[in-house]
């Protein structure tokens, strides 16, 4: 039985990452791309967590509170945006949000 | 000198009867037809004898031209048109009503209204069961008229006023049956060839009137025998030639003769008077009456001889086949004519006239015999549906048989010695120079003699060839028919002794009596050294004596050989006999028969009715030739040059389209565009790609702090 350290969190957090920005950039549902961005920031937040428990003290814990917080703000306005945009252009297919061109 | 004073009643005598007929003749019944047409026509003839009895007085054998002016109808107010001669003179002259009697227009003025008042007593019985009697007369009055015109003026302009009143009196007469469309056609033939003939003569006329200054005959002789001008002048020359030409088609010489075998399509009076005795020696008088100037063009003399003997010896060889009788006659009177022209080309003028003169008597008889044949076989004129007819019409045929011995020249009848003097003047003339021509005219002489006597056993001869029908009607003509027949037969035999030659015995008075006319010439040829062929004959060596006698001897053989040949070919010649130049030689009689295929000829040469293809022939399609060449290629070339400003506007366009616009004004543009691209990506509005912008830029760090 290998011991789990720190380590080990520190790859999972940056797998969930990856894979949180691969979600951003690939795919077309902008709900997904959002559920994507809270990956990415779940992923932070255990970093996060494990470098507290790697230091011993709450300093980590602390900061990924203050993530979440932002992360659940962050997600009320990106779906109000999304419902907004929803209305102008019925669709949320997102190569299609491409008013802001030059 | 009453007679003389008033000469212009003779020709207008024939124009009051034509008049009468204009204006009259439909309501007039047949014997007041007669009475006029043919009495103003008498009276012209006894008119005209006594202005020759005068004339004679006159002239006491001076032979000074008696000249009658009636009135100036050409001139401005002091009587006189100007123009500018040749060597920019100014020149004034006018044409004249005017009448001239010397003894050239004596024997035409004899032999015509002679001869045309016998044929109008012929018509008189030849017409009489035809329709449209009165416009018959009217025409021939008309004829009368013109023709008089023509003998009797004293210029060139007035000649021609007759020269063109014969040719549509010609036209009248051979479309006479109009309801016939081959007679129709015919008498547009006769108009039209001597239309072009007409072109020539006017031609000819303005020259002479251009570098003389005067139409005047007497003005003229005075100026061309002065000695002003020189032998052979290319003007007068070019001017004899144009008159010439106008002869041609008149006098049915070579190129132009092509419309007097179809006159015949006209009644048989016509023929005997307009197409033997009178309107085709008109071109022979104008010849003679110009003799001045020929004399003066010696190309112009050998042309009219070498034309002549060619047109004789062409038409006999003609008429050696034709089954046509009147056909026969038309192509000897164009053979005849032929002579006449030679004799005129030769120099013999005096010989010529004479020739014209038996010729006119003896070849109307032959057409009026011939109108008496046709007349008694109720219309048939082909003589292979003849034969037998001695016996049954023997008026007719003793008046043929005498007009047949005359035109085949056997003494002593009056074609003979015309003949006989023709071919010693042609023999002998300045030192034996057209001695070729002498063995065209005996060759002529054996043919005409061959096919005037095949016509003769043809048609009175042989077994009878006629249909049952044709057999039964035969009869002979009535007096108003034979009685001229007979006056004519009596002339051709004596007309000839009129002018019994030197070598014979006699005092030629025919050839004296024209010495005037002609001597001034004689006078001519004389100064030149030539050998002496001079036309009064008077002055002629007679050292050549003895070759006279063997060329008389000569030509009488010529005419027995014809007789022998024609009586063996023919004398028994039965239904469907075969034509000996058929037997020997089918291609040549093929040849002779078609007429030498020349109507074909001038048919696909000039009338523009043949095609091939698409293609029209001859003259016409030289010009339709020229039409297509001128609109195809000269237009195209006018229109291609355009192209090259096309061309050059296509370059430019596409220069100034892909250049200019192209590269020059969107070139910086499109530069711009391209340029601009990478900074454009910073504004793609797509959301995800900016996402990506913004983890490749922290891969970014990460590379960099991370290898740092």
């Amino acid at each position: 039985m290998v011991p789990i350290t720190t380590f080990h969190y520190l790859v999972v957090a940056a797998a969930l990452f990856v894979l949180g920005v691969i979600g951003v950039l690939t795919r077309r549902n902008v709900v997904i791309v959002l559920m994507s961005i809270e990956l990415i920031l779940n992923a932070v937040n255990l970093n996060l967590v494990a470098f507290s428990r790697m230091w011993g003290n709450l300093h980590g814990q602390v900061f990924s509170i203050f993530v979440t917080v932002d992360a659940a703000a962050e997600a009320a306005v990106g779906l109000g945006i999304l419902i907004a945009f929803f209305r102008n252009k019925e669709t949320i297919n997102v190569d299609e949000i491409d008013l802001l061109k030059w | 000198m009453l007679f003389l004073n008033h000469i212009y009643l003779i020709p207008l005598l024939p124009a009051f009867g034509a008049a009468m007929m204009f204006f009259f003749g439909r309501r007039l019944q047949k014997a007041t037809v007669d009475a006029v047409c043919v009495g103003v026509v008498a009276l012209a003839f006894l008119f005209a004898c006594f202005t020759i009895v005068e004339y004679t007085h006159f002239a006491h054998g001076t032979g000074q031209p008696f000249q009658k002016v009636a009135y100036t109808w050409l001139g401005t107010g002091d009587g006189h048109l100007t123009f500018a001669k040749k060597d920019w003179t100014l020149a004034a002259f006018n044409v004249d009503a005017g009448f001239l009697l010397d003894p050239l227009s004596c024997i035409w003025l004899l032999f015509v209204t002679g001869v045309g008042m016998l044929i109008h007593i012929y018509s008189t019985g030849y017409m009489a069961h035809e329709g449209g009697y009165y416009r018959f007369f009217g025409y021939m009055n008309l004829f009368m008229f013109s023709m008089l015109t023509l003998i009797l003026a004293n210029n060139y302009i007035l000649l021609f006023v007759g020269w063109e009143g014969v040719g549509l009196c010609s036209y009248l007469l051979i479309g006479f049956y109009f309801h016939r469309h081959s007679a129709s056609t015919a008498a547009n033939k006769a108009f039209i060839v001597n239309r072009i003939g007409d072109a020539g003569f006017i031609l000819g006329a303005l020259t002479l009137v251009w570098y003389l200054g005067s139409f005047r005959f007497t003005d003229i002789n005075a100026l061309a025998r002065s000695g002003h001008f020189a032998i052979g002048d290319p003007v007068l020359t070019a001017a004899a030639l144009l008159l010439f030409v106008g002869a041609c088609g008149k006098s049915a010489q070579l190129p132009l003769y092509v419309w007097l075998p179809d006159a015949m399509e006209g009644p048989t009076p016509v023929s005997a008077l307009i197409h033997a005795a009178t309107m085709v020696t008109a071109g022979v008088y104008m010849v003679a009456r110009s003799n001045a100037i020929f004399v003066l063009a010696p190309t112009a003399m050998k042309t009219v001889a070498i034309v002549g003997a060619l047109t004789a010896v062409f038409a006999a060889s003609i008429a050696l086949v034709q089954n046509d009788i009147k056909r026969v006659l038309a192509y000897s009177t164009v053979s005849q004519l032929g002579y006449m022209f030679l004799a005129l080309g030769v120099g013999a003028f005096a010989a010529g006239v004479f020739h014209v003169f038996t010729h006119a008597f003896f070849k109307a008889l032959l057409f009026l015999g011939s109108g008496s044949v046709i007349h008694a076989l109720s219309g048939e004129q082909n003589m292979r549906n003849m034969g037998d007819l001695r016996k049954r019409i023997p008026t007719t045929y003793k008046t043929m048989l005498i007009a047949t011995l005359a035109i085949a020249g056997i003494f002593p009848f009056a074609g003979f010695f015309s003949k006989d003097e023709i071919l010693w003047q042609t023999w002998a003339s300045e030192g034996g120079a057209y001695r070729i021509l002498w063995f065209v005219g005996y060759g002529t002489a054996l043919m005409t003699a061959f096919y005037m006597f095949r016509l003769m056993y043809l048609t009175f001869f042989s077994p009878s060839r006629m249909s049952h029908e044709v057999e039964h009607h035969v009869h002979e003509s009535p007096k108003s028919m034979t009685v001229p027949l007979v006056i004519l037969a009596i002339c051709s035999i004596g007309a000839g002794w009129l002018s019994w030659p030197h070598s014979l015995g006699g005092s030629a008075n025919f050839e004296n009596f024209l010495e005037p006319v002609f001597a001034r010439e004689a006078l001519v040829l004389e100064e030149e050294g030539k050998a002496a062929q001079l036309a009064a004959g008077e002055k002629e060596a007679e050292h050549t004596d003895n070759t006279e006698y063997a060329l008389m001897f000569l030509s009488l053989a010529a005419a027995a050989v014809g007789w022998g040949m024609a009586r063996r070919s023919y004398m028994n010649a039965r239904k469907d006999y075969p034509e000996p130049i058929a037997v020997k030689a089918p291609p040549l009689y093929n040849l002779l028969y078609n007429r030498w295929f020349v109507d074909e000829g001038y048919d696909y040469a000039f009338t523009g009715r043949r095609k091939i293809g698409k293609v029209r022939l001859g003259v016409m399609g030289a010009g339709e030739a020229a039409s297509w060449f001128d609109a195809k290629i000269v237009d195209g070339a006018v229109n291609n040059v355009g192209w090259v400003t096309r061309a050059v506007a296509t370059l430019s366009t596409w220069w100034d389209k892909w250049i200019i616009d192209g590269v020059g004004v969107n070139g910086p543009a499109i530069l711009a565009r391209m340029i601009s691209y990478p900074a454009r990506l910073f504004e793609w509005g797509l959301v995800q790609w900016y996402a990506l912008v913004m983890v490749a830029g922290l891969l970014g760090f990460g590379v960099y702090y991370v290898w740092k």
